[in-house]
């Protein structure tokens, strides 16, 4: 059924324990993400070695789909220098908004949030982490 | 019961299990004909020309002035001043009336189970005038602090404004025995009735306030149109906040001088087809008497409490008795997330309300950014709140809770 599609268990286990939720000393980067909406809430901090993110932080409060997205993402960009991050953020956002996307493979974990294509009102919530990382990014 | 969904078109529709009325209400089939009918036939504007589709469009506007006197028990129709709605009533009360009388430290009382439609217009009055706001908490069963009240009393605020029904917990405050007590101390005593008006009978005789604001949209109406009643002494304090056209007696080019009330206060061309459609929705309520609207909520929303309350993990924010509270229930269900639920729920067509519902102050207060809500109208039955429970216990299994 289509609602298992979306909350499926690894977003659920995001969901509940998220990863990666202390704040980081002195980040090198930082952004907050609010969805007026609905009143979901991201930040996001990051230290880097280099052009290397060495330290992240996504906390937040809000949905399933926000949280395990933010959570997924922490987990995703670690390692991954500057240039890695912005395409992998394009690349995720682009799949969930665009019509066709069958770019699961290169997701891994995160590929589960793409059940959310089918619920138009939900992708916000998927993408608030990663729009909040653009703006940590490009600040 | 009720039995009046064949009233509403948008049921046949597909709108399904629509719990999302304290939002706003869907319409009956007689209020869309009447707007219909009227636009397109006598329409024209209205208090200008001599002619005769100007005549009677001007005195079906000013029939929906003396069917709202009606409704809510007024003396006379020049107590009712037809705006926008709820917000727009109470922005005109804060500003117009409390813009001219509120002096540097005068209180203004209101509750934290307030809707952000009456606490961000007093904010704005306050910041012009050096007046202080000031907060009646709630109790731990989701009713307002009675005793709290009485202390605040004490310190003789200015404004006294408080909600008829809470949006959020549903609970219903004694506004007569507020508002008599309030007035003694020399409070002017402001009332949202947005939630409550549509609910239940309501008398502004009997409450004794002097201003009362309401929707026409959550009262089975149209959007874009609502009533701010008032004590005729307390509307001839109040200034316009808006100028224009209809609402002066004489314009010279340096100044002018304003109508009599209530028109001062209905600058330019007011919603005249939504006027005749709020006359309709006053119609079909009375036609079905508003103390069996009331009945049918008390009943539904006894039957929704005790069904919610067998839910597991399930948490209702506001009474859990059916007593002093309406058809407004917020409630949580373990971990899961307000919105998620939303979207489960959704999936079997029903309709709830996930968020802060304008109340954030209430929410912090209870300590959660968001709830679901689930709200009753008229063409609510039983069906929808099973409908309700299925969806919750789905939930459940999904989350694993
Ligand atoms: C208690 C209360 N007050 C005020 C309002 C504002 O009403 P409106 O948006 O129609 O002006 C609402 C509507 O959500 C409400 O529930």
């Amino acid at each position: 059924m289509a609602l298992e599609e979306l909350y499926r268990e690894v977003i659920l286990d995001h969901y509940r324990n998220p990863r990666n939720r202390t704040a980081l000393e002195e980040p090198h980067a930082a952004a907050e993400g609010v969805n007026p909406l609905c009143g979901d809430e991201v930040t996001v901090e990051l230290t880097f070695g280099g052009d290397v993110v060495a330290g992240v932080s996504v906390r937040g409060h809000g949905c399933s789909i926000s949280q395990s997205s933010g959570s997924m993402m922490g987990e995703a960009i670690k390692g991954l220098d500057r240039e890695a991050i912005s395409v992998l953020s394009r690349r995720f956002q682009e799949s969930l908004t665009s019509e066709d996307s069958n770019s699961e493979s290169e997701f891994g974990e995160l590929a589960a949030l793409q059940g959310v294509r089918r619920y138009p009102v939900r992708v916000k919530c998927a993408l608030l982490p990663w729009t909040t990382l653009d703006e940590a990014l490009s600040a | 019961m009720l039995d009046v969904r064949q009233d509403f078109p948008a049921i046949a529709a597909g709108a399904g299990h629509f719990l999302d009325s304290a939002a706003s209400a869907l319409k009956p089939r007689a209020v869309l004909e009447a707007m219909n009918q009227f636009a397109g036939t006598v329409y024209a504007n209205v208090h200008r020309g001599a002619y005769r589709l100007s005549t009677t469009s001007t005195e079906l506007y000013e029939k929906a002035r003396s069917r709202a006197a009606e409704f809510i028990g007024a003396s006379n129709p020049d107590e009712v001043v037809l705006c926008r709605g709820t917000t727009t009533g109470l922005n005109m009360v804060a500003a117009g009336w409390g813009g001219e009388h509120l002096r540097p430290g005068d209180r203004i009382l209101l509750t934290v189970m307030e809707h952000h439609a009456n606490i961000v217009p007093w904010q704005m009055v306050a910041r012009r005038t050096g007046a202080v706001l000031d907060y009646v908490g709630i109790t731990e069963d989701g009713h307002l602090d009675r005793d709290g009240f009485v202390r605040k009393l004490d310190l003789q605020p200015r404004v006294v404004a408080f909600t008829g029904m809470s949006n959020v917990l549903g609970s219903i405050p004694p506004a007569a025995a507020l508002a008599e007590a309030a007035r003694a101390t020399g409070a002017l005593v402001v009332v949202d009735g947005a939630q409550l008006v549509p609910h239940r009978p309501v008398d502004v005789q009997s409450i004794g306030a002097d201003f009362l604001a309401f929707s026409g949209h959550k009262l089975l109406g149209p959007t874009g149109i609502g009533v701010l009643w008032g004590r005729p002494e307390r509307l001839e304090e109040m200034e316009p906040t808006e100028g224009g056209g209809e609402m002066i007696a004489n314009v010279e080019l340096d100044h002018s001088t304003w109508a009599r009330i209530p028109h001062r206060f209905e600058a330019g061309t007011p919603p005249i087809i939504e006027a005749v459609g709020l006359t309709a929705a006053f119609d079909y309520l009375d036609e079905i008497g508003m103390e069996s609207v009331a009945a049918h909520d008390a009943e539904l929303t006894n039957y929704a409490l005790k069904r919610l309350s067998e839910v597991e993990q399930l948490r209702i924010q506001g009474p859990l008795t059916g007593e002093d509270r309406g058809g407004a229930i917020s409630f949580t269900l373990g971990d899961v997330h307000p919105h998620d639920l939303a979207t489960i729920l959704d999936q079997r067509q029903v309709s709830v309300r996930a968020g802060h519902h304008c109340a954030k102050p209430l929410m912090r207060v209870l300590g959660m950014p968001a709830t679901a809500r689930a709200s009753i109208s008229v063409y609510t039955n039983n069906e929808d709140i099973d409908a309700l429970i299925s969806g919750l216990e789905e939930a459940s299994g999904l989350f694993g809770i």
